[in-house]
């Protein structure tokens, strides 16, 4: 099924959680070319990941100040604001990266299909393999493009080469990053562009077979072509995960994501369906902030 | 005057000064290297690598000596150098912000300024005086002391130029801490903690005041570990300082000989570290 088919809006405001729970969201070119909603039956997206009113410190810092949010299975979601606004922190939470770092904890819950990742029995290193993550900058390891992917498989997997090369391989097809790649697989992964770097570091991520894959600014240090491939990625990628992007393009957020939260100094703003945010936000300071009055 | 060349002025005399004192430093350096090469180079036979010392008045070698001095700094090495690279691992990996780091990180800048006669004098009170006899063994131990903080001090600035976010990406995989040193840290690093080592050797191998308390000097040849051994260092002291020609002679080409296995370790070192500028 593709994932960007229009959703019935079912009301799950019956349950516990009185958040409003938005639908899946309905492109405009989309859903113009398709049939009306009702012919069509799909289910709701479901939350892969449920923030609970997390907070985070920087020492004393309190960075976050209660995000609630729901994170939507086999969607891609935005999270946009100012610079310091906590966005970038928040993502960093949710596969523990930050606690790389003395002084920095978060408070609350991070929910992961029913499981409290937060909870200090939660063991980082297998929560890491299930939720991926991609930086800024592009980083791949000081060694061969092969052994870039194959690194990541063999901290948790024993396979006999050729099933090894065949999932470096599908990594790196998957990032449609093999065509350009496939000959020189044992070069160093220093030696390529910024772009094929940063789709390297995506194939990486997905060979593990995360179920999450967080974008911290995945494409702020590429050129504009770098930039919509990364994008058009994002858009295949989707089908399959649950995807988090931090961006400081708005442009990007409407063009790749579902649904998008605008955040500002710590605080969740507004959550929707991207086309509400970048249409109809309920919040003046949301409107404010995508039509560029301020930030 | 007006402030302009005024500045021109201070600027001319400043410069003047800086080229003298560059040319100050430079004159001795080649009147070292030149005095070396016209004395020593006359005792670069085949000999000086194939016999022993000898007694004043007869042919002879270094041959013992050499085999000395590379036997004693390739221990030292492989005893100091795991020893500075874990604990500078520690410094740069683990402790990084921590006040135990900072301590440890003094002490070892105290180690590494201090007078080596007084390691020397460490090991000879702990190692000769209670063995009774001088050893190669002890005088290894006293280069390797020297080693350690040499070593663990590059390792440290090495490890600290690894970009923080390489180690992130690693943790995000779901690497375990050690793996990401040993297969991240260490590998984005390696040329530099080659470089550390290299230089580590370098500066050993040309050290005295240690060995005269600790493996002394043997006119023979000697593999026994546990008795005196010749080293080059002690040789060149004690030859330098006889009234013998032929023994000054050989002083000069073990001198000639240390330079430029020096000289050479750290061009080597040198290189080496430029290609990994150039990698990253």
């Amino acid at each position: 099924m593709k994932s960007d088919s229009p959703v019935p809006a079912v009301d799950r405001r019956s349950r516990d959680d009185a958040r409003p729970v938005p639908v899946a969201p309905v492109r405009p070119s989309v859903a113009a070319a398709v049939p009306a909603p009702s012919a069509i039956v799909a289910p709701a997206p479901t939350a892969k990941i449920e923030i609970k009113d997390l907070r985070f410190y920087y020492k004393t810092y309190l960075a976050l100040k209660g995000i609630t949010l729901p994170l939507y299975d086999k969607h891609v979601t935005a999270f946009i604001g100012p610079s310091g606004c906590g966005k970038s922190t928040l993502l960093r939470a949710l596969n523990r990266i930050y606690e790389l770092y003395p002084n920095q904890r978060a408070e609350g819950a991070v929910v992961v299909d029913g499981q409290n990742i937060l909870d200090p029995k939660q063991d980082v290193n297998l929560l890491r393999a299930r939720i991926g993550m991609v930086f800024q900058k592009p980083t791949p390891f000081p060694m061969s493009i092969y052994d870039n992917i194959a690194f990541g498989i063999r901290l948790y997997e024993r396979l006999p080469q050729g099933e090894l090369d065949g999932r470096v391989e599908q990594a790196l097809r998957r990032a449609a990053l093999w065509d350009e790649v496939k000959d020189k697989l044992m070069q160093s992964g220093l030696g390529l562009s910024g772009g094929q770097q940063q789709r390297l570091c995506i194939a990486r991520a997905i060979a593990l077979k995360p179920e999450v894959l967080l974008l911290d600014e995945p494409a702020s240090a590429l050129d504009p072509i770098s930039t919509l491939r990364i994008e058009e990625l994002i858009s295949e990628l989707k089908s399959d995960y649950c995807i988090v992007i931090v961006t400081h393009n708005m442009q990007q957020a409407a063009r790749v994501s579902d649904f998008t939260a605008f955040m500002y100094l710590g605080e969740l703003v507004e959550f929707d369906q991207t086309s509400v945010i970048f249409t109809n936000p309920k919040k003046k300071h949301t409107e404010d902030y995508v039509t560029g009055r301020f930030g | 005057m007006d402030l302009y060349a005024r500045r021109r002025v201070v600027n001319t005399v400043i410069l003047s000064l800086s080229f003298v004192a560059t040319a100050i430093g430079l004159f001795w350096l080649a009147a070292i290297l030149g005095t070396l090469i016209t004395h020593g180079v006359g005792a670069m036979t085949p000999d000086l690598f194939t016999q022993m010392t000898p007694p004043p008045g007869s042919r002879g070698g270094l041959l013992n000596a050499i085999y000395g001095s590379v036997v004693m700094t390739a221990i030292a090495t492989a005893v100091g150098a795991p020893v500075g690279v874990l604990a500078g691992t520690f410094l740069a990996e683990y402790a990084r912000n921590s006040r135990f780091a900072e301590i440890v990180r003094f002490i070892n800048d105290i180690l590494l300024s201090a007078p080596s006669i007084i390691v020397g004098l460490f090991i000879y009170e702990v190692m000769v005086l209670r063995q009774g006899h001088f050893s190669a063994w002890a005088g290894a131990m006293a280069l390797a002391i020297i080693v350690v903080p040499v070593v663990l001090r590059t390792t440290e600035n090495m490890l600290s130029l690894v970009p923080g976010g390489l180690r992130e990406a690693a943790a995000a995989l779901g690497t375990p801490q050690w793996r990401v040193i040993t297969e991240i840290s260490y590998r984005a690093a390696l040329q530099g903690l080659v470089t550390g080592v290299m230089l580590a050797v370098a500066r050993v191998s040309g050290e005295t005041a240690p060995l005269l308390f600790t493996a002394l000097n043997n006119q023979f040849w000697n593999t026994n570990l546990d008795g005196p051994m010749a080293n080059l260092p002690v040789v060149i002291f004690q030859f330098s300082m006889s009234p013998y020609a032929d023994w000054q002679t050989l002083a000069w080409g073990g001198a000639l000989l240390i330079t430029v296995v020096v000289l050479v370790l750290n061009i080597a070192a040198r290189v080496i570290a430029s290609w990994s500028t150039v990698k990253q």
